[in-house]
């Protein structure tokens, strides 16, 4: 195990050691001591290396992740795991807004809350948040899935393209061109992959899928309402 | 229908400056279609521009330098404050961003080219980066964008600098849209969108809102690129003073200020032609910002936006600007607009000099358009020596009217080199009528 106390060595160098490490690298384990809210926070790794962040982080905890499994042991300030590629990204407190937002692939857990715009315009992200999330989340969400244990807030799946979006709990409203669809069989398979990597206590058969009804696909005058 | 009797005198016929023809058009189409217009380019409408100023040249007060004998840098070097490597241009004359996706892949591999002959840089757009306009280009800088399409730290770090893109010229607060007849397959794939749907782009970035975020953006994307490369952000011309100073405030190394008359792949064209201001009016604001904030040139402004000749290269530079970007004059330089296509502007109902239904992919030229078939007629690698011809020609034009003013670099032109010829421009531009000392808002006036 590898330790790295950001209080005492600053942000630069936690990044730039992080970021050094290659594929083959013996240190696959890193513990970061003291984050005390700061920003960008394991940003930009691309190795599969196992970070174990001890407390809280401001804004971008995690962006524009590659290969890493990084585990926040606290709550994320805006934009955590934003942009990211591949790896997984686990945090066990809660989520400020925009947790996942234009993520291209990888696994988001939230084991809080997530805030609003959870999964903005994510582009083939998974994201699995245990509790609620707020409002405008998944907005222009084009690719991946998100799953939600608890209730979604207003607006969900706003001008919604292809991402799969999974409630279990109550939807305040969904959002232009958002609707309800059936849970068909690989729908099920999908979601209980997710939910067991995402180490939830819940059953596929539980959620109701929203997806996009893709009456906005190509503009239409008599849709200029809904815009 | 009784006829009219040609004894009395009438009145000739006289149109409406209000309801001229181009807007009763425009009523007509709305009309039979119920939807707005949408097209590409600038704005169309005349507004006070470089035009409108001179300069006064050598006299016995100042001497100039002697055109085929005495040296007038060029050079520039843009990221100086925080970038371990700026970005280092032989003319301050750069390609501003367009998409792959917008432009076809030849246009884009032309620009790349073009450009990496003269010396200078090239931008990507909305779409992400392609290894072909990477690798024909020697300086590419990055378009971080709100829709972050095809957007990947791999490409971030192969990138020479990053551009965040807060707004542009055409359409300032305002997304973009590439409509369902560009969205080819390689486009859809890029950009992870079903084919032929009509794609948005977000008008204001996903994760971060007003300038206190916007630091804490930049500060991820030097993390990210180990603070090697310059970041610069680009805003389209609204509140030029209170923007750049905002600028500076979250990190930028580089403003790029762009004006109305900056063109976009697709937008309605009630926003091009009614929001923004016209470029001129935007570059003394900017300076002022960067002075009162003391890092004028140590933020280098790059001023966009009907950049046309070397004159208004030259005229940017001596009212600030460390350098300009082109992207309309770049297009046509490849090819765009030109006569040898009449035939067929005409068959689309538009005609030379005026197509600018850049969205519907079916450009003559092969540049706005991702038809294979029409691709295949622009030539990168001719339209690339054209560019960089045209780049030379402008660098040339500069530097003459430089010489003239008694200059040895570009960077030297200052305002006291100029007059405008109009009250607006002299109160945009803050540089004397023509004739006079004095301009709308200054001291006495």
């Amino acid at each position: 195990m590898q330790t790295y106390d950001v209080a005492e060595n600053g942000l630069r160098g936690l990044n730039s050691t992080l970021q050094a490490q290659s594929k083959e690298t013996n240190q696959t384990n890193w513990e970061v001591q003291n984050p005390k809210g700061s920003h960008a926070i394991a940003v930009g790794l691309d190795a599969p290396i196992e970070v174990t962040v001890k407390g809280s982080t401001g804004y971008y905890c995690a962006g524009m992740n590659q290969q890493a499994t990084i585990k926040v042991e606290g709550s994320v300030g805006p934009g955590v795991a934003e942009n990211m590629m591949s790896g997984t990204v686990v945090v066990e407190g809660d989520a400020s807004q925009y947790a996942g937002a234009t993520g291209h692939g990888g696994l988001l857990v939230i084991k809080g809350n997530a805030s609003s715009r959870c999964g903005i315009s994510m582009k083939g992200i998974d994201i699995v948040v245990h509790g609620n999330i707020g409002h405008m989340s998944a907005f222009m969400a084009q690719a991946g899935n998100l799953v939600v244990c608890g209730d979604a807030g207003d607006a969900l799946g706003d001008s919604l393209y292809e991402a799969g979006l999974f409630v279990r709990g109550s939807v305040k409203s969904l959002g232009a061109d958002c609707i309800e669809k059936e849970m068909r069989p690989e729908h099920l398979e999908v979601l209980k992959d997710l939910l067991e990597r995402a180490g939830a206590d819940a059953k596929p058969e539980e959620f109701k899928r929203y997806g996009s009804a893709r009456q906005l696909y190509n503009f239409d005058i008599d849709n200029a309402a809904a815009y | 229908m009784k006829d009219m009797d040609t004894n009395i005198p009438r009145t000739v016929p006289i149109q409406s400056a209000t309801f001229t023809n181009e807007i009763n058009s425009e009523i007509r189409r709305a009309a039979a279609t119920g939807i707005y217009d949408i097209r590409g380019g600038g704005a169309k409408r005349k507004v006070p521009h470089f035009d409108d100023l001179l300069f006064l040249g050598a006299s016995v007060s100042r001497y100039p330098l002697e055109g085929y004998r005495e040296r007038c840098d060029t050079s520039v070097t843009l990221g100086t404050r925080f970038a371990k490597k700026p970005i280092e241009l032989d003319i301050p004359i750069t390609i501003a961003g367009m998409s792959f996706g917008a432009l076809s892949g030849p246009a884009k591999e032309a620009l790349g080219r073009g450009a990496s002959m003269a010396g200078t840089s090239t931008t990507t757009g909305d779409g992400g980066m392609t290894p072909e306009e990477r690798g024909h280009s020697t300086k590419l800088v990055y378009q971080y964008l709100p829709s972050r399409y095809g957007m990947n730290p791999n490409d971030l770090r192969k990138a020479d600098a990053i551009e965040v893109v807060v707004g542009q010229g055409a359409k300032p607060g305002g997304g973009g849209m590439l409509l369902g007849q560009k969205i080819s397959d390689r486009v859809a794939e890029m950009r992870t969108l079903p084919k032929g749907i009509d794609q948005r782009s977000a008008c204001r970035h996903p994760d971060w809102t007003g300038p206190d975020d916007l630091e804490i953006k930049i500060l991820e994307l030097r993390e990210i690129t180990d603070w090697q490369v310059p970041i610069y952000v680009k805003v389209g011309a609204t509140r030029p003073y209170y923007d750049t100073a905002l600028a500076v405030k979250a990190g930028a190394d580089v403003v790029v200020m762009d004006g109305m008359q900056g063109g976009t792949a697709a937008t309605q064209d009630v926003f091009i032609e009614h929001v923004g201001l016209p470029t001129l009016s935007c570059i003394r604001p900017a300076v002022q910002a960067l002075q009162d904030l003391g890092v004028h040139r140590e933020v280098q402004l790059v001023i966009s936006g009907g950049i046309r000749t070397g004159a208004d290269v030259a005229k940017a530079m001596a009212l600030g600007a460390d350098a300009v970007a082109i992207g309309s004059a770049a297009l046509i330089a490849l090819g765009d607009n030109d006569p040898r296509w009449e035939a067929e502007y005409q068959k689309l109902g538009s005609t030379t000099g005026a197509y600018d239904d850049w969205h519907e992919g079916q450009c003559p030229a092969g540049i706005t358009t991702q038809d294979p078939d029409l691709a295949a007629r622009l030539d990168p690698v001719e339209a690339g020596r054209r560019l960089r011809n045209y780049l030379k020609v402008m660098t040339l034009e500069a530097q003459t009217i430089a010489r003239a003013c008694g200059h040895n670099h570009l960077h030297n032109l200052e305002p006291e080199d100029l007059c405008a010829l109009t009250m607006e421009a002299a109160a945009m531009a803050r540089v004397p009528l023509a004739g006079t000392d004095w301009y709308p808002g200054k001291a006495g006036f």
